[in-house]
């Protein structure tokens, strides 16, 4: 069993310093919800709901969005360069130290 | 008015699977289901993804799943109101309830059974401050008579199969028409990509990418968007009418004010009893509801609107008697017809 450390934060500016195990096959939208963080994960990981959008704030080299994956993201607001899906985020240790912003839900 | 044995407010797997249990015991079912097909998320966000947590199915598609349903609950002949979201309730004298959709039907039953999985599916509003002043006064989400805006100047958003649809469609009825998309490239039917290309190179659609509408603004009437350009300055762009078409997404909706008890957008229930809400008579079954140890499944939704039934049973026929029978003693469902 490892834990990786990931900084989440919130809607309000707080980060959340948080554990994240790497050997349970969890992305990091099961991760926020876990830790009870304002992520709905409305459709549970399939990509096909935005409310896990958020934007990459540290320099970690992430897997390509899928295409379904993009799509998603152009039903999305507020998308950067660097708004992803947090459920297409797989927690592996590489990703020690990663940093994410929640992005602004939009209902 | 339609009247019924047990009103369910939601046609999706757990909804349509409480007319198959319900008819068993002989209970006539009637559905509400604000999307225009039976099937829920399932018909709706992805009909060709795959489950593999159905009993029975080492594997089946979403819609097939969907199908099956149907064709499992069509001897017990439910009625369907399609189209249609419930609004309201009230409680009559003879205890029983009135449920009335937002185009005004009404449907009368002893008992209903809320399974509305993750709620009214509505479409995706972008988050812009003072957008719901400008809605109907130059803004819409859903294109309902495009002749609304012929000879007008016109600004679609999305990247999707509707944006792209209404593009090509509205070229040669309005006056102008301009798409925005956040990217360069499209995701939509590879020949309306073409088409929308097409339109582009001949002058009749103007392409904006890398942007997004990121104001709006007019006295009362919408007159102009604010759009961001990646890479470049802020455009302002004159126009009648923005349709920002970003997909549906679901919200609970009106149900939350029916004085039910919510918690996390969910609807508490009794698990240890008949998964009932804290209003006698309603009942909560599905991903739509929540208590200590819930798993939004499909399976879980079956065994939730089982359990129901029984209860639903007694409200609607208090004298009689509830015999549980097998299917396979009862030979098949045929003779229930």
């Amino acid at each position: 069993m490892s834990d990786i450390t990931v900084h989440i934060i919130d809607r309000e500016g707080v980060q959340h310093e948080i554990a994240a195990p790497t050997d349970m096959n969890m992305n990091l939208m099961e991760v926020c919800k876990a830790y009870e963080l304002p992520v709905k994960g409305t459709c549970g990981g399939m990509a096909m709901c935005a409310s896990c959008h958020c934007y990459i704030e540290s320099d970690h080299e992430l897997n390509e969005p899928s295409e379904d994956e993009e799509d998603m993201l152009d039903q999305a607001f507020f998308v950067e360069d660097n708004s992803r899906l947090g459920c297409q985020i797989f927690m592996r240790e590489e990703l020690d130290g990663l940093t994410v912003r929640l992005a602004e839900e939009s209902e | 008015m339609i009247e019924t044995d047990l009103l369910i407010i939601g046609a999706g797997p757990t909804g349509l699977f409480t007319v198959f249990e319900a008819g068993l015991l002989k209970m006539k079912c009637h559905l509400i289901d604000s999307l225009p097909q039976p099937g829920g998320q399932l018909a709706e966000i992805y009909p060709k993804k795959p489950i593999y947590d159905i009993p029975g199915y080492p594997v089946v598609m979403a819609g097939e799943l969907v199908d099956k349903l149907m064709e499992q609950i069509k001897p017990f002949n439910p009625g369907f109101t399609l189209g249609e979201s419930a609004m309201s309730i009230e409680e009559t004298q003879d205890k029983c309830f009135i449920v009335t959709t937002n185009k005004g039907t009404k449907h009368k039953a002893p008992s209903v059974a809320i399974a509305g999985g993750l709620g009214v599916f509505t479409p995706r509003k972008p988050p812009i401050e003072g957008l719901t002043e400008f809605e109907e006064k130059g803004v819409d989400y859903i294109v309902r008579d495009p002749e609304k805006y012929r000879g007008k100047r016109v600004v679609i958003s999305g990247g999707g199969d509707s944006a792209l649809d209404w593009t090509v469609f509205l070229a040669d009825i309005a006056s102008e028409v301009s798409l925005v998309h956040r990217r360069t490239s499209f995701r939509g039917h590879l020949d309306t990509v073409d088409k929308v290309q097409e339109l582009a190179q001949q002058g009749k659609v103007k392409l904006i990418t890398n942007a997004e509408v990121v104001d709006v603004h007019g006295q009362s009437e919408l007159d102009r968007l604010t759009i961001k350009v990646k890479g470049s300055d802020d455009l302002s762009m004159e126009c009648d009418h923005w349709l920002p078409l970003f997909g549906l997404t679901p919200t609970l909706g009106p149900i939350g004010d029916w004085g039910l008890e919510i918690e996390k957008n969910a609807i508490v229930v009794d698990n240890a009893t008949d998964y009932r809400t804290n209003r006698e008579g309603i009942y909560a079954i599905g991903d739509v509801n929540t208590y200590p140890g819930k798993l939004k499944l499909i399976l879980c939704g079956f065994h939730e609107a089982t359990i129901m039934v029984q209860s639903a049973f007694k409200r609607a026929f208090p004298d009689k008697k509830l015999s549980f029978k097998y299917t396979t003693v009862m030979g098949g469902v045929g003779s229930l017809e």
